[in-house]
């Protein structure tokens, strides 16, 4: 009896997600895909959770659900209302990417049965809680992030560094918002402070317990989000000709700070990230506060949704745009 | 006695999410619909944090989950009202 109760939510979940997804997909207009994607998000945080993987549930529900859903009700924005899918794709062509995306998830499929089915052998997950004493840190998935595997996570920053960059070079930053009422005005003056101290805390607990730099950068971005729909159109990022240095350092700070890291360690005779067991819990805090902050500033940029007024030397400086309504 | 008022609480509250859901899917307009949802949620989701505080029956995560309804009920009213004013708004443009 017991079982089925526990089964039966975890079930609903499952098919859930699963009707959620292919909703979303098959929809035509643009804006309910979008709702379905963020709703899509906050299940699949529940199901991580459900996994006991509170990381990657904060994580998912952060970036995946409330930052990715941002970004895409902002890109919506931009398309006319009666926006339908573009036909854009010949059929024969959309089919093919169907039958590779189909054959694609047959193929995780079956990988996923055949790692189930055998019998555990030794698995990562012992090799990395028997040596996190030396890590540096105590909640183990930071220690696979920041220092097993500390080469993966510099080459992630890399890849959002590599998208600011594009994001940059798209364009002019879309028109911002109309001044916020009283009610928005102040839910955004509590909510704010309340975000970056949330950051600052998953920033520290990252170390021991669920959190981390990502989770924390995505929260700082939340609190820019936040100032930007309540009509702030720097939010919160440095603006002028002094706060482009700011920004730039702040947005390389994250990769920067990791290389430095990387090699200075290479001083000491040690390898790239080898990082001395006695100074790694600060090494790894130290490059998380930069990651934290380059990530958050990437987001935030990102939301802006190109290159904000005053990037270039030779840009107009910041003029009044037209608001949308 | 303390789970006895606990599952109470929690099934009071699962009641008004439910009356929230099926007042989100029947009722004819935007405005009566958001009424129906946030009341219900608000009011729901307390119900449920007070049971399971009750359940748990620790001070520190009672206040946790304290902080965690007030934070929900700013969001929810000051969504509810930037939904329904840019509703309202709207409406009246052409």
């Amino acid at each position: 009896m017991s079982g089925l109760f526990t089964w039966l939510p975890d079930l609903l979940l499952a098919a859930m997600l699963v009707g959620l997804g292919w909703a979303t997909v098959s929809s035509t207009d643009l804006r309910r895909s979008v709702a379905l994607f963020i709703a899509f998000g906050l299940l699949l945080s529940i199901a991580w959770a459900r996994l006991r993987a509170p990381d990657l549930a904060l994580a998912e529900a952060a970036l995946g659900a409330g930052l990715s859903g941002a970004l895409l009700l902002a890109a919506l924005r931009d398309e006319p209302p009666a926006g339908a899918v573009p036909e854009g794709l010949p059929r024969w062509l959309r089919t093919l990417v169907d039958l590779l995306a189909a054959s694609l998830a047959l193929a995780l499929a079956w990988v996923l049965w055949e790692t189930l089915s055998e019998p555990a052998p030794a698995r990562l997950g012992e090799a990395a809680l028997s040596a996190l004493e030396r890590s540096g840190v105590s909640n183990p998935v930071t220690a696979v992030l920041l220092n097993y595997r500390a080469y993966d996570t510099l080459l992630e920053l890399v890849v959002v560094l590599t998208a600011v960059l594009g994001v940059v070079t798209l364009g002019r930053e879309r028109p911002g918002y109309r001044r916020a009422g009283p009610v928005l005005y102040s839910l955004v003056r509590w909510l704010v402070p309340l975000l970056i101290l949330a950051a600052g805390y998953l920033l520290w607990i990252g170390a021991q317990a669920p959190g981390g730099a990502f989770q924390a950068g995505a929260t700082l971005a939340a609190a820019s989000v936040m100032l930007r729909l309540s009509g702030i159109d720097s939010a919160g990022l440095p603006n002028g000709l002094a706060g482009r240095l700011v920004l730039r350092v702040t947005l390389s700070a994250g990769v920067g700070l990791f290389l430095l890291v990387g090699l200075g360690v290479m001083g000491t005779g040690r390898g790239f990230l080898h990082y001395p067991p006695a100074w790694s819990g600060g090494l790894i805090l130290l490059i998380e506060t930069a990651a934290t902050l380059a990530i958050a500033a990437a987001l935030a940029l990102a939301f802006r949704g190109g290159r904000p007024a005053g990037w270039e030397a030779d840009d107009p400086d910041h003029s009044p745009r037209e608001r949308r309504p | 006695m303390a789970e006895l008022l606990a599952l109470l609480l929690i099934c009071a509250g699962l009641g008004f999410y439910l009356a929230g859901a099926i007042g989100l899917l029947r009722f004819p307009d935007l405005y009566t619909r958001l009424h129906a949802l946030t009341k219900a949620d608000n009011l729901g989701l307390g119900l449920l944090v007070a049971g399971v505080a009750l359940l748990h029956g620790s001070m520190l995560l009672a206040l946790k989950l304290l902080l965690v309804w007030l934070l929900v009920l700013a969001g929810s009213a000051a969504s509810a009202h930037l939904i329904a004013q840019h509703a309202l708004r709207r409406s009246r443009e052409p």
